[in-house]
């Protein structure tokens, strides 16, 4: 009796949203059949059925967020009836029985379920509280308003400290908690709690639900700045030969490159050549990859995605170029696939079209290092004969992980950098 | 506007009534030439004579009966129970005829009677004639239940009851019949399942019906003076039809439920709202919905026992703080 389970679509997925069912109760379904759309954190995907038989049975209406592991929908083999558990199908371990409570299906309070779901999962030893709101068997005395509140807000309940008769948790003890909670924190994380906005007096405000991609944001910029030992290191290079080389390349080749382009490549080809910032943490270890894949900041409504460009370092120019583009377009209709986020080694923001001169970025985990590259510039600057003249400059600034890369080490990575966005045509090598 | 008492509010509705529509009538036990026991009907069957305010034996059953069958061939009967203790006699035609003969006919007979009277305890008359009998009847689909607390809403209520089609059950208060209130002259109608909010507050939503209403406008005065709680007072004024909306409303706003009920606790028509609030606003409420009620225990006798039986303000003041 296969149940279709919302699978887990990208490496940062939690919950998904499901968008609309496209196939009704009663249809036969096929192996590959696509059953229903997706929405991730970051993408809208098409859920494909890896059972045949027929939908027998769907436990969540359109527009109900459910978390990785839950019950969708129920698929019957012919012959076979709810309650039955077919022996042959490979659902058929009694993997549950003997699975951990908290790898067991939780749901996100106050979203449409089906009671046949909302049950599992509360049998499951999961209080039905919000998600996130688990706790090890230990029911948590919080008022309706207190939890609906605390889902809203992303608040562990657990280990806040209620005011409400007997130890209640109410709703001004949630208002008053820190995102994440007071709750035991995981080794490295932040102890400090959140400061939250109180109410100001006569002030209109609108309050806008963090949507999925907000919460991501929140979760790992935060868990970067706190986790992360930042540091920062800061080059102006002289964008001249980059102008003189784009506008040679456009005429010679009639193909459009941009800016961010020629510098997207050539992080690429100096992380090669330097590959201790093409790194991350790994805790007991420093992992250096073999190749380079590029994550790229794209400012998308609501919120920014890093998809990512891989093996950036063996891509021409104009392959770039065409990546980028295509990546942008999609990131923006949300098109994108979870893979196409996942993977990457280091990343580059561009704040430059915006006229940011120049900007630190946060390091993206768990990569070692991201480069914030600022807008050409006209300045004044001493040239080789000790004189004053009109220059063309272009800041990029490299955020790292100290546990990973040392200054002087980035400090050599930013001179490569330097070196092949001052002599462009390297890029062509 | 004119200021005159909860009964004089009554007695205008029935004048008004009695003038325009001949085809209402009152009819009780010592209604017409001795004014009424709690003169409700005063100087009413001098005016409009024996024909239209009627005596009747000391006999609920019967006269109730006579009413169920006057309203059934068209008339608009306006019974009166001496106490509504005493329709405990007469249940078999409010409950078995007046609340059922629309349903069993199909809709083709409809029985537009008003029975009213006191239904109160805290007057020291003893266990038998201070019955509160809102929730018995609202329990009968084909009843309608009113429960008026100042003299505005007697008058527009009553007026209204003897205009509806389906028999009503007017409740009223001895200990309000002397309340003062602004009063328009002339008819003017509220319409059944309409509540009204009879005090704004943020804090915590008190819910009554009657003269609690009363008592949670007075607690109200002393949870803002005192400790700072602006409460919000519900007053339901029917009881069924019930405005479920406006409770909903207030408590979606406040968070907190105190329902104030002169009713006894077991299946009361507080009991009604818990169940409404726990059904709707579950994801609203920031505490257990608490109520005040009667003590459960028949009317008590002595009276400085049954002054504590009946909720007070200082009652509800303690049930609201113990929420916070």
């Amino acid at each position: 009796m296969p149940e279709i389970t919302m699978p887990k679509l990208s490496d940062t997925m939690t919950e998904g949203t499901l968008l609309r069912w496209r196939k009704k109760k009663g249809d036969k379904v096929e192996v590959g059949d696509i059953l229903a759309e997706v929405e991730t954190d970051k993408a809208t995907m098409e859920m494909e059925s890896f059972e045949e038989g027929t939908l027998a049975d769907i436990f969540v209406p359109e527009g109900g967020k459910v978390v990785v592991g839950a019950p969708l929908a129920l698929v019957l083999k012919e012959g076979e009836k709810a309650g039955e558990r077919s022996t042959g199908s490979k659902s058929a371990p009694a993997a549950p029985a003997a699975e951990a409570p908290a790898s067991r299906p939780s749901v996100s309070s106050g979203r449409p379920l089906t009671p046949r779901a909302r049950a599992a999962a509360l049998r499951a030893g999961n209080g039905g509280g919000a998600g996130g709101n688990v706790n090890e068997g230990v029911r948590v005395k919080a008022t309706p308003l207190a939890r609906k509140i605390a889902d809203a807000r992303g608040v562990r309940l657990a280990g806040l400290q209620g005011t409400g008769p007997g130890g209640r948790i109410i709703a001004f003890d949630v208002e008053n908690a820190p995102v994440g909670g007071s709750a035991p924190a995981a080794a490295g994380a932040s102890p400090v709690a959140a400061i939250l906005p109180t109410p100001i007096a006569g002030m209109s405000e609108t309050r806008v639900p963090l949507s999925g991609m907000r919460r991501v944001i929140a979760e790992r910029l935060l868990a970067s700045k706190t986790q992360i030992p930042h540091f920062y290191l800061s080059i102006e290079i002289d964008a001249a030969p980059m102008m003189a080389f784009r506008k040679e390349y456009i005429e010679a080749s009639g193909g459009k490159i941009t800016f961010n382009d020629i510098a997207l490549s050539a992080v690429a080809r100096a992380a090669m050549q330097k590959p201790k910032v093409n790194a991350a943490f790994a805790g007991d270890a420093i992992i250096e990859y073999g190749s380079v894949n590029l994550s790229v900041a794209i400012a998308v409504e609501d919120g920014l995605v890093t998809p990512v460009i891989r093996d950036a370092q063996n891509l021409s120019l104009k392959e770039i170029s065409a990546a980028v583009k295509d990546l942008a377009l999609r990131a923006r209709d949300k098109k994108l696939k979870p893979e196409e986020y996942a993977g990457g080694t280091i990343t580059v923001s561009n704040l430059g079209s915006y006229g940011i001169e120049q900007f630190c970025a946060i390091v993206n985990p768990p990569q070692a290092a991201i480069l914030a590259v600022g807008a050409i510039v006209k300045k004044p600057v001493v040239n080789s004969r000790d004189e004053i003249e009109i220059g063309h400059r272009m800041s990029i600034t490299l955020s790292g992980d100290h546990r990973v890369v040392d200054g002087a080490v980035a400090a050599e990575y930013m001179g490569a950098l330097r070196k092949l966005l001052e002599s462009p045509a390297l890029l062509l090598l | 506007m004119p200021v005159i008492t909860y009964r004089q509010a009554l007695n205008d509705a029935f004048a008004e009534e009695l003038t325009r529509d001949e085809n209402v009538f009152l009819m009780g036990e010592e209604v017409a030439q001795y004014n009424g026991a709690y003169k409700v009907t005063e100087g009413l069957w001098e005016r409009f004579g024996s024909k239209r305010v009627i005596d009747t034996p000391i006999s609920e059953a019967a006269f109730l009966g006579l009413g169920v069958g006057a309203a059934m061939m068209g008339l608009r009967p306006v019974v009166e129970l001496m106490f509504w203790s005493f329709a405990y006699v007469g249940f078999d035609q409010i409950i078995n005829n007046a609340g059922c003969i629309r349903y069993m006919s199909g809709g083709l007979i409809n029985v537009p009677m008003v029975v009213r009277g006191p239904a109160n305890g805290g007057t020291n008359v003893g266990a038998t004639h201070s019955h509160t009998p809102e929730n018995f009847l609202a329990n009968t689909p084909g009843l309608k239940v009113v429960c008026p607390a100042t003299p505005y809403d007697a008058k527009g209520l009553m007026i209204a009851s003897i205009r509806d089609n389906d028999t009503v059950c007017f409740m009223e208060n001895t200990l309000l019949y002397g309340d003062l209130g602004e009063v328009p002259d002339g008819a003017y109608t509220i319409p059944l399942g309409v509540a009204e909010v009879k005090r704004e507050g943020i804090d915590v939503s008190l819910i009554a019906h009657g003269r609690a209403v009363l008592t949670c406008l007075a607690a109200a005065e002393i949870l803002a003076a005192e400790h700072g709680i602006e409460a919000e007072v519900v007053d339901l004024r029917s009881i069924r039809p019930l405005d479920e909306e406006t409770i909903l409303n207030s408590v979606a706003k406040t968070h907190r439920a105190v329902l104030v009920d002169e009713n006894k606790p077991f299946c009361g028509v507080s009991s009604q709202i818990a169940a409404l609030l726990a059904e709707h606003a579950f994801d609203d409420l920031d505490a257990p919905v608490l109520r005040v009620t009667a003590l459960d225990a028949p009317a008590i006798y002595s009276m400085p026992l049954e002054k504590l039986q009946l909720p007070d303000a200082q009652a509800v003041v303690a049930k609201v703080l113990s929420s916070f």
